[in-house]
């Protein structure tokens, strides 16, 4: 009767006990809620501008983001976990922005989906109406950069995305834990 | 109708217009006192038929503004642009919204973004910015301290 360490098919945070009829599960609880969690996050269905398009191409067939658990694409912010901010922010999207966020339920995520969303864009910079930067409105988890990003990227970014909530930190714990405050 | 026939049939109607050559559409550069009359027959004249206004806008040269017409007439498939030099201290021109009613919402959008004044407009206020927004953000002297960086 041997321990299995780790499943070799799953990423299951925990130690198995495998017996004749079935098994033992051993693990902390909270690893096993992140562990769920992350394995069904519902996007918002947000998008301002042209990055949308390729968050669209992601969630289709040929790239089909529910692979990863992301299908289930949510039309409103209440029923919703993650927020991908596929495109510009314009100061009058801002306060829509911040709504839609706080209407969210916690646990809520946030991944910030090319130049625009990062820093107001490589061509939009320097107006009067764009905000430079998604996160001067609401906290950013993940950011991807790009215009737009390739699909590739934004599933790179959802498995980021995945890795973090495995590692159970808050946003606030890993920013404490990074390199730059070693 | 050809760009050739186009040109000879305004000038007929007011000689004092000029043309720009080198576009798929024909160019004319209307006075804008004279702008009125003159795409009021674009539009009520059965041999032109102009009676889709698709675009209006405005360009700042700094020196003064122009602003643009697009028309179109869906019977008989021409196109033409008409252009209108006004004086950008004191930009004012007559509203053509009572010709095409689309020129409502375009009239107002170039009023809000340059501060163009289109007399005798029904309602010409705001359309995109914010009522308490001050100044005409797409005029090249606009300045925005907190927002843009001068270049």
């Amino acid at each position: 009767m041997g321990v299995i360490e780790k499943m070799d098919k799953a990423d299951f945070p925990g130690k198995i006990h495998e017996t004749a009829g079935g098994g033992i599960v051993l693990s902390k609880l909270d690893d096993v809620i992140n562990w769920a969690r992350s394995n069904s996050l519902w996007p918002l269905t947000f998008a301002t501008s042209c990055c949308g398009i390729e968050m669209m191409s992601v969630a289709s067939a040929k790239y089909d983001f529910s692979r990863f658990g992301f299908e289930v694409a949510r039309a409103t912010p209440r029923q919703a976990d993650v927020i991908i901010i596929a495109g510009t922010i314009v100061n009058k999207m801002a306060p829509v922005l911040r709504r839609l966020y706080d209407q969210m339920a916690d646990p809520k995520y946030v991944i910030a989906m090319g130049a625009c969303a990062i820093s107001g864009g490589p061509f939009f910079y320097n107006t009067y109406s764009v905000v430079k930067g998604a996160d001067h409105v609401i906290p950013v988890d993940v950011y991807i950069p790009g215009c737009p990003p390739r699909p590739e990227a934004l599933l790179h970014a959802l498995i980021t995305l995945q890795g973090k909530i495995k590692a159970g930190l808050t946003r606030e714990q890993i920013k404490e834990s990074s390199y730059l405050n070693p | 109708m050809l760009n050739e026939d186009l040109k000879l049939k305004l000038t007929g109607i007011l000689p004092l217009i000029s043309f720009e050559e080198g576009g798929e559409w024909l160019n004319v550069i209307v006075p804008s006192e004279e702008l009125k009359s003159f795409v009021l027959r674009l539009r009520s004249g059965p041999d032109l038929m102009m009676d889709y206004l698709f675009c209006l806008t405005c360009v700042d040269w700094k020196t003064h503004f122009t602003i643009v017409y697009h028309f179109s007439s869906t019977r008989y498939r021409h196109n033409i642009v008409v252009k209108a030099k006004i004086d950008r201290t004191n930009p004012e021109i007559e509203t053509v919204s009572d010709i095409w009613r689309t020129a409502e919402m375009l009239e107002r959008e170039v009023y809000d973004l340059f501060g163009v004044k289109f007399l005798h407009h029904p309602d010409l206020r705001r359309l995109i910015m914010p009522d308490d927004w001050e100044g005409w953000p797409l005029r090249k002297d606009f300045e925005d301290p907190v927002n843009m960086i001068r270049l």
